[in-house]
């Protein structure tokens, strides 16, 4: 049985899992958002602990998804949300980092003469503070979403559940069309995620901070 | 002890030798562009899309096409660093200043005698900073290749899930971390080292 055959007699199989896909994948980053962007703004009130956890965030980082899908396993067993809780706690780490670089490079010259016309620390916060770093923000968003998509075929081994189920079985029983039932929607899925956040983020960056992308240093 | 060893040097090999293929073909890339402004936009498109594809889905497929072992896992590992290294190669070529680049031409060098002995090293930090985010990334991502077939730090950490071990997951994850933090801190290391031998010179 070729691919297209295979795809016309399974494809309900397929979508369903693809749904299943985004709603975790979309669930996990809604929770890093909730949880990273107000931690970030915090962090920034503070800089001595704020070194210290994005230290630690930084060499979390550096642990590899896999691992991270057996942890959430042994801690919190099988199933979709240890799969979830995994994915949400990696996901938060760039936008926690891109928040509070975004918020803490904004020019004092800007905060200082928001506070020079009387506003309230809330008011610069989030008439002048956020708007300039929400480029910053928006991008670590979108690292964070095409992360997630890639790691929740990971953590389909957890239990998770998703288009990674059918990697992980075709990769076990070397069923090319199961392969590529989970992987090329997959990887259209992270591509267009990619895209739809690029142009969101050109559209939420102020007009006067419009400028090319840069080299990651 | 022997064994985690053999599998660290096996993880840093196959690691080292997707870097080193990215770095050659981003390298020439990087300069391609570089020189050929309009080709910029495409080529960074295409490595980015390249990044974007879930690492698993991205294995999976090369297995497909190459079939297991270490060499797929390879050919994946410098499909992902391709996107830092063309990046960082082109970004740090376009930020020589052109007056350097005119003093060159005007001491009777050629294209190629600018580009390998004055623009490459005044772009070298920015570079190197691509082989470093590239490298780091790769040790990660190797992790996975066990899945098709390749041998590495993967193995410990996969039968560490399977047999729900505790000390064979960190076995097998305290070698990645340190290569990471390694490889950060000796690249940065590197940066520094580069960029104050250029303050030297200029």
């Amino acid at each position: 049985m070729n691919f297209i055959e295979y795809l016309r007699s399974d494809w309900p199989a397929v979508l369903n899992a693809l749904g299943e896909h985004v709603r975790i994948s979309l669930v996990s980053v809604g929770i890093a958002i909730v949880i990273a962007v107000p931690l970030a703004i915090l962090l920034t009130r503070h800089t001595r602990p704020a070194r210290i956890v994005l230290a630690v965030a930084g060499v979390i980082q550096t642990i590899p998804g896999l691992v991270m899908m057996g942890i959430g396993l042994l801690l919190f067993g099988l199933g979709r949300l240890p799969a979830i809780i995994v994915l949400a706690a990696y996901g938060l780490l760039p936008i926690l980092q891109n928040t509070y670089t975004g918020i803490h490079e904004v020019d004092s010259l800007y905060t200082e003469a928001a506070r020079g016309i009387g506003m309230t620390g809330a008011q610069i916060l989030l008439h002048v503070e956020m708007p300039i770093a929400l480029p910053a923000v928006m991008s670590g968003i979108r690292m964070s979403l095409v992360y997630t998509i890639s790691w929740a075929t990971l953590a389909a081994l957890i239990g998770a559940g998703g288009l990674g189920d059918f990697i992980w079985t075709g990769l076990s029983s070397y069923d090319t069309n199961q392969i590529l039932a989970g992987a090329i929607p997959a990887s259209l899925l992270a591509i267009a995620a990619g895209a739809l956040l690029d142009v969101i983020q050109r559209i939420v960056t102020p007009r006067g901070l419009k400028k090319r992308k840069g080299a990651s240093a | 002890m022997t064994a985690l060893l053999t599998a660290t040097a096996e993880h840093l090999a196959m690691t080292a030798a997707g870097v080193a293929v990215a770095t050659v073909v981003g390298l020439l890339f990087g300069m391609l562009i570089a020189r050929h402004r309009a080709l910029a936009t495409p080529v960074l498109t295409i490595a980015d899309i390249i990044q974007t594809i879930p690492s698993l889905a991205l294995l999976a497929l090369l297995m497909v096409a190459f079939g297991l072992g270490d060499n797929t896992v390879i050919i994946g590992l410098s499909l992902y660093s391709l996107l830092p290294i063309i990046r960082n190669t082109y970004t740090g070529l376009n930020s020589v200043s052109p007056a350097v680049r005119e003093a060159a031409r005007g001491m009777g060098m050629s294209g190629t005698q600018s580009l390998r002995m004055v623009e490459l090293p005044l772009a070298l930090p920015m570079i190197l900073s691509g082989v470093r985010i590239a490298f780091v990334t790769a040790l990660g991502t190797a992790v996975i290749g066990v899945l098709i077939g390749s041998g590495g730090l993967g193995y410990i950490i996969y039968r560490g899930i399977q047999s729900l071990s505790w000390s064979m997951i960190i076995e097998g994850t305290i070698p990645v971390v340190l290569l990471s933090l390694l490889v950060q801190y000796g690249v940065e290391a590197l940066q520094k080292l580069s960029k104050r031998r250029r303050k030297r010179h200029v």
